[in-house]
């Protein structure tokens, strides 16, 4: 992150902590999730199977695939192969970029059926629907802009190795971003389950 | 040593001029002083406002302003008061300038990281300018946000939430910078039992600080989308359930006031033993209980709630944990009077101010009990009671010791000595005025006069009028000494490097401390309270 000092332990003591506080940040959306899932358990069930299953697998399928990149990109550039890690680096914000495109095609699906919020289905329907995709726009909304941000700091370590200011002695930044592109992806391994299999 | 070397007259990184100097500083002492100034502004800025709204109530019926207006001023005053005064005063001011002089460091573990934190703070304080001459209004919720009000309410609400968003980053973003330089940059021979209480306090207030924000966070978040989007997450016509929002939200709010009162304890912890000439009691006793303190005080939010439709048996636990808080927080009160019990009392402005915290905080605390409990809760629920009680700890308690931080610190700070008696006469108003101001207020709310309301029937015209005249006084006080402080800084007095015999290391390094903090490796005692080179030194 942005320490002048050399203690690798101490950046990531800082970036670990921060992750912390992301989770915190979606925990308190899980846990709307949770009491709405108790409150209005038959409606979110019937929500969850107008969702596209099969975008959604490829999407964790994606992403999972994008956090292995990343990872073997650490270790490519410890290993001092520029050329490798830029690569890994170049498919994983590709795989982002997929996950992106696919998550714009699920909701321009989903607001063409008149499913958003505020939208005369979603109001005139049952309340436990308008809260189930209240829930899933916000959540998934929220966690597409985290891709977006690991998007954007996974290009800013790409920049870095190709100057050489990241190194095999020195990667911090490139950890740092591989760890936010991991919570990334943790978080959709949660939100997958909850909102396209367990209902 | 030479003032020369000193911080304010060279910049960290080194060579950069004028403005830069400041703006792009890396340097945790003068990002202290930009937060002070900063801090303060809003600080008078609140009071003032605090003193209209109470001139307001002073007569029955329309005094100066409408019952609009009054919405609007004790939004802004809780708003301004939590976020900007609040949370912040205590640990981005003195936290930054003396965490790491505490610790033997030369500076916070992520330099840039704190500069960010000071750019989120004026950015945010922006923001909330922005969103008064701008939109439909003045935000008119309470400080508290409560949907669904917050979200049907025509004033500016939206931005004023992103402020608080904005500034609850910065917050944590100092917490994380804090507990990361405790672990990391603490000196090689500082063992945990050898660091000071203050530095421990802020520690624990990190902890809750990146706990608890990111949940007031996505509840802002919320509110956000709520008004934009109108998704219904909390409007029970649309499925939602209001008493969600009101459980996320003291998720965050409740902590929020133990990242008030926590700092200001540690300032007390090192001020009562100075001007005692005497260890402080119970050291470890202190330092657990500050820790106990952030665990248990992240466990009672709702506590707020016991009228708002709880299960009883939620009531019941609630009120059970909130009972357990008082035991850390007594264990402080008793270990405070146990240090001054015997010492070598030498009386000064800083441990004048802590006598005052000392009382006004048991009060608040005592209070706390009442509203603690479920069944006097629901007969002063929403009453003065409440706002008398949480001014009772917010301002009796962190404002006199942010007060007395101020009056112990500032020749270190600034390395010039204020005078005294005008301190003295400041101190003792405000303490005068505060009581004059909110024990009417407790007496009020026990009679039922709620809170927020601009108008009162006839019978409880005597206390809104004397608690009026305490404003007067209080505000007259602490601006005398704020005066006092300011107009010190001509410089007529220098400070000498330990002027009040303090043992902590930052009265090891001249006053102001030099650039990096030590020019010297600093030695570390094994007890940071040891008193006895001080007592022989003044012997001779």
């Amino acid at each position: 992150m942005m320490a002048s000092t050399s203690d690798t332990t101490g950046i990531r003591i800082g970036m670990w902590i921060f992750l912390y506080s992301e989770i915190i940040l979606f925990g308190g959306l899980f846990v709307l999730y949770a009491v709405y899932l108790y409150e209005y358990s038959e409606l979110f069930a019937q929500g969850g199977k107008e969702l596209n299953r099969i975008i959604g697998s490829l999407n964790t399928v994606v992403l999972l695939a994008s956090s292995c990149t990343v990872a073997a990109s650490i270790t490519a550039i410890q290993r001092g192969k520029k050329g490798q890690a830029m690569a890994c680096l170049a498919v994983s914000i590709f795989c982002g970029l997929v996950f992106v495109v696919n998550k714009y095609f699920e909701w321009g699906a989903k607001i063409h059926h008149d499913i958003y919020p505020n939208s005369a289905t979603l109001q005139d329907g049952e309340p436990g629907l308008n809260i189930f995709f209240g829930l899933y726009y916000v959540i998934t909304g929220l966690h597409g802009l985290h891709v977006i941000i690991g998007m954007v700091l996974l290009t800013t370590s790409l920049v870095l190795v190709h100057r050489g200011r990241i190194t095999a002695s020195r990667y911090a930044v490139l950890e740092n971003s591989g760890l936010y592109w991991h919570l990334v992806d943790l978080i959709w391994i949660f939100v997958f389950p909850l909102f396209y299999l367990v209902l | 040593m030479t003032t020369a070397q000193s911080y304010l007259e060279h910049s960290s990184p080194p060579g950069r001029r004028g403005w830069k100097a400041w703006l792009l500083t890396h340097d945790h002492k003068r990002l202290g002083l930009m937060y002070l100034w900063a801090i303060l502004f809003w600080f008078v800025l609140a009071v003032l406002l605090g003193l209209l709204m109470r001139t307001e109530l002073m007569g029955a019926g329309r005094t100066i302003m409408g019952a609009e207006t009054y919405s609007s001023m004790f939004t802004l005053h809780g708003v301004i008061m939590i976020f900007f005064f609040g949370i912040p005063a205590i640990p981005a001011i003195f936290g930054n300038f003396f965490l790491p002089i505490q610790l033997g460091a030369d500076d916070v573990f992520f330099p840039r990281l704190n500069l960010l934190s000071w750019y989120l703070f004026m950015f945010g304080g922006g923001f909330a300018i922005f969103s008064l001459f701008f939109g439909d209004g003045f935000p008119d919720t309470g400080w508290t946000f409560y949907v669904p009000f917050s979200i049907s309410s025509a004033g500016n609400v939206s931005l004023t939430v992103t402020a608080a968003f904005i500034l609850g980053m910065s917050s944590m973003l100092t917490g994380l910078n804090f507990v990361t330089t405790f672990h990391r940059l603490r000196h090689k021979g500082m063992g945990l039992m050898k660091i000071p209480l203050f530095t421990w306090s802020l520690y624990a207030t990190a902890w809750v600080q990146i706990l608890a924000t990111p949940v007031i966070a996505i509840t802002f978040v919320l509110v956000v989308l709520e008004r934009l989007l109108a998704i219904g997450l909390f409007e029970p016509d649309r499925g939602g359930d209001p008493l969600l929002y009101q459980h996320l939200f003291w998720m965050y709010s409740h902590p929020a006031v133990y990242i008030i009162i926590l700092p200001a304890m540690g300032v007390i912890s090192e001020i009562i033993p100075v001007f005692s000439r005497k260890a402080i009691f119970g050291y470890k006793g202190i330092v657990y209980s500050s820790l106990a303190i952030a665990i248990a005080g992240s466990l009672v939010w709702a506590h707020h709630m016991y009228t708002s439709g709880m299960s009883d048996v939620s009531v019941f636990v609630f009120s059970l944990l909130t009972f357990l808080v008082a035991v850390p927080s007594a264990v402080k009160v008793f270990s405070w009077v146990s240090t001054m019990y015997r010492g070598s009392i030498a009386m000064s402005p800083p441990f004048f101010l802590s006598l005052c915290f000392i009382y006004l905080f048991t009060v608040g605390g005592l209070t706390g009990l009442v509203l603690g409990a479920a069944g006097t809760d629901i007969h002063v629920h929403d009453t003065h009671f409440v706002v008398a009680h949480f001014h009772f700890v917010m301002l009796g308690g962190t404002g006199f010791a942010f007060f007395a931080a101020l009056h112990y610190w500032w020749p270190k700070m600034f390395g010039v000595l204020y005078r005294n008696r005008p301190a003295y006469v400041g101190a003792v108003a405000a303490a005068v005025g505060f009581v004059f101001h909110f024990v009417p207020m407790l007496i009020l709310g026990m009679q039922g006069m709620p809170r927020r309301y601009y108008d009162y029937l006839p019978q409880y015209e005597t206390g809104n009028f004397l608690a009026g005249f305490g404003a007067y006084l209080l505000v007259f006080g602490l601006l005398l000494m704020l005066l006092n402080l300011v107009l010190s800084l001509r410089g007529r007095r220098t400070a000498p490097a330990n002027p009040w015999g303090g043992t902590t290391l930052e009265w090891t390094v001249p006053s102001p401390p030099p650039v990096e903090n030590f020019t010297a490796t600093p030695e570390i005692k094994d007890f940071p309270y040891d008193f006895s080179e001080i007592v022989a030194n003044s012997k001779k």
